[in-house]
């Protein structure tokens, strides 16, 4: 059935208002449209990764989770879905389980390229039935905006400050989404919000009801990270598309596809002016910063391309 | 009917295992541990168990795969040694927190570093205030015992803890010895099956587990748990006194072994109380008053009923076999002294940390230290308190 918006809104909230996330900020918008990916009366097991999700969500005694919710450490959220996953298959086997559930593990980039990389490799390779959601706001945002390993290069961050010797992060950032389709996992997707949630949606429905791992990346800003107001997360969004910072995919049993691809492939400034951790590639003296961001997603992109094209 | 076997301890953890089949086995190998999933995996393979067994890539996974499967209502154990544990560390915490009765076969080896395979306690004497429930064991009799325990007492709706299952890692996993097992039928009887009250599948209601517990709320949830762990001894004598009931062995906190009139004792841990008792023996025939506590309950630790056990001994030596590096003695002595300390007229009390990193300990060793303290009760001078024992050293004596 083609995806209609208003339908899709209609539905329940599985993920109630009276969380603590901020304004504008990108995690809850994945909560709300993974919950809503999820079809109607089926039941889900949320884990989730220690973050500003976790402490914004569930403060005892209070929950936003309509759905049984598990966290208990930064770096571990894949392998404790996995021992959910796991019991609920004995439970069913031995006749003390009758339901069917859907197991959903969401972290941010911390708890997924960095400290939690180990356990979401491991349960990704053992082939546990769930659906990993990142939520990649590019650092770590709950502890004061230092720089993961998915920072992009010359953003500012706490850890990796602007100053006379410094012009933000040094290295590029890490390719996870090219990374799980390496572990040959039925499904990878990499999404964010864009128009009318379609790319979104249809891909963590994809995720959740492929048989077996998938691994979703979905790029989420945070408005204090990235120093934007909060209105033009939208904005954002679109031209981490348009530029191809963040290009629109799909590995599905191994076949690369491009979900988008833009009719004119904006230049990368168009992303980066719009957030004040990329002000001083734009001060004079500094313009080889953007010219080397622009390379770096030219030569990505000409990558992904040539995946898609021979698969 | 019990059946006459002979097994090592690690085998004698795996028949137990197979016997409950637990819903899931969270494992990854660690010597000297290693040999518990890979029985297991067998009775997994010849279908011997309903278990799902997950081979997790690390010690950190597989303790957070037992807590996903024990919030979600299933029976999750798993087995570990060493740096296994201490890969584990943050999440123990996680586990008793979460109230869940996780079980956990260790099999204790000394901590890295250096790295070394053999037996101490280091590795489960480290996660001592981590909220577990601790049994040790003597030889493999009492680890298989313990193990069909463990469950009644850490799934018991008045304690609600994790529950490690110690014993000493080649000296008693990898000795084969004889053993009483129990018919498969009854230790599933007697261990019963796991229906707890929330879950996070299949009950009415969703569940969260984990919160982000703030100031208001975090003191008050470390209490319950405390007062868990105190609740846990009357649990830990009810299932021991209906073990006793239905295969007729008995169990306590801890072991006296000719107490009743001894002047000179030892407190200590595990496979050594066989050594132990030896000497005992030896000692007492030439008239020698010894005595000996091995200590098999030590979380919660049975502060008050230790002191009973001691109360008229003239000299003891805790015999500690981990360093805690506390300057001041191991973790056994720590409790011990403390245990002795609202008695009128505690016994004088020393602490010998041996056997560290499998260093050996024979009836001869044991027969030093029972001197030393026939010395201390003879002269009424304690000398250092805090001592190591069986180090090669200068001195042609230690003690």
């Amino acid at each position: 059935m083609a995806y209609n918006h208003k339908v899709e809104l209609s539905k329940p909230e599985r993920f109630a208002p009276g969380h603590r996330l901020c304004a504008g900020c990108g995690a809850g918008i994945v909560c709300r449209g993974i919950t809503r990916a999820l079809d109607e009366g089926d039941k889900a097991v949320i884990c989730n990764a220690t973050g500003c999700l976790e402490v914004s969500s569930f403060l005892y005694p209070y929950t936003a989770w309509e759905d049984s919710y598990i966290h208990s450490a930064f770096e571990n959220a894949s392998a404790v879905c996995g021992g959910v996953e796991a019991a609920c298959k004995a439970l069913q086997k031995k006749g003390r389980l009758n339901e069917e559930y859907k197991f959903i593990t969401i972290g941010g980039d911390g708890g997924t390229y960095d400290i939690g990389f180990q356990s979401l490799s491991g349960a990704m390779e053992r082939g546990h039935d769930m659906v990993y959601f990142c939520y990649d706001n590019e650092a770590y945002m709950n502890t004061g905006i230092q720089r993961s390993s998915s920072t992009p290069r010359f953003a500012n961050a706490t850890t990796t400050p602007v100053g006379t010797e410094s012009l933000g992060k040094k290295q590029e950032k890490k390719d996870l989404t090219v990374i799980m389709a390496a572990h040959n996992i039925p499904y990878v997707a990499q999404t964010t919000f864009i128009g009318n949630f379609k790319d979104f949606h249809e891909k963590a429905h994809r995720a959740i009801y492929t048989p077996g791992p998938a691994f979703v990346n979905v790029m989420a800003p945070c408005p204090r990270g990235w120093q934007y107001s909060a209105e033009l997360l939208p904005q954002i969004c679109k031209m981490a598309v348009e530029t191809c910072v963040w290009p629109l995919y799909e590995v599905v049993e191994g076949k690369w596809m491009l979900s988008y691809e833009p009719k004119k492939k904006l230049p990368v400034e168009e992303f980066m002016r719009l957030q004040g951790r990329f002000k001083h590639c734009f001060k004079p003296g500094n313009e080889w910063t953007i010219e080397a961001a622009q390379d770096y997603v030219d030569r990505k992109w000409a990558e992904l391309l040539a995946r898609c094209s021979q698969s | 009917m019990s059946i006459r076997e002979r097994l090592s301890g690690n085998e004698a953890i795996a028949t137990a295992m197979r016997q409950i089949d637990p819903d899931v086995f969270a494992a990854f190998p660690i010597t000297p541990s290693t040999e518990i999933p890979q029985y297991f995996a067998q009775y997994v393979a010849d279908g011997k168990v309903g278990t799902e067994y997950v081979t997790v890539e690390s010690e950190h996974s597989s303790m957070s795969t037992c807590i996903g499967a024990a919030a979600a209502g299933a029976r999750a154990v798993t087995a570990t040694s060493s740096a296994g544990l201490a890969f584990m560390y943050e999440v123990l915490y996680v586990a008793a927190s979460s109230r869940l009765p996780i079980t956990l076969a260790c099999v204790n080896r000394t901590l890295t570093g250096p790295i070394n395979i053999n037996n101490d306690h280091s590795d489960s004497m480290g996660a001592r205030d981590a909220g577990w429930l601790q049994i040790y064991a003597e030889n493999n009799q009492e680890a298989y015992d313990n193990y069909l325990q463990a469950m009644r007492i850490s799934e018991h709706p008045s304690v609600r803890l994790p529950i490690m299952i110690c014993q000493d890692g080649f000296i008693t996993s990898h000795a084969v010895e004889n053993i009483l097992l129990e018919e498969d039928a009854a230790v599933k009887k007697f261990v019963g099956e796991y229906r707890p009250e929330h879950a996070l599948v299949g009950r009415d209601h969703p569940l969260a587990v984990g919160p982000y517990d703030s100031c208001p709320f975090c003191m008050e949830h470390k209490v319950m748990q405390a007062e868990a762990m105190k609740n846990a001894k009357k649990v830990i004598l009810d299932v021991a006194a209906d073990f006793e009931k239905t295969f007729g062995r008995k169990y306590g906190f801890f072991e006296e072994y000719r107490m009743e009139d001894a002047e000179v004792a030892l407190v200590l841990i595990g496979s050594t109380a066989g050594t132990a008792k030896a000497c005992v023996e030896k000692l007492r025939a030439q008239g020698v008053k010894a005595g000996l506590v091995k200590i098999r309950v030590f979380r919660p630790f049975p502060m008050e009923e230790l002191a009973q056990a001691l109360k008229n001994v003239k000299a003891v030596a805790v015999m500690d076999k981990s360093e805690g590096y506390s300057g001041c003695g191991g973790p056994l002595f720590a409790e011990t002294r403390s245990a002795c300390y609202d008695l009128p007229d505690p016994p004088k009390m020393i602490d010998v940390v041996y056997g560290l990193a499998g260093r050996d300990c024979a009836v001869e060793d044991i027969e030093k230290v029972y001197r030393h303290l026939l010395r201390i009760m003879e002269t009424g001078d304690v000398g250092p308190r805090y001592i190591h024992f069986g180090q090669r050293s200068n001195q042609q004596e230690v003690l």
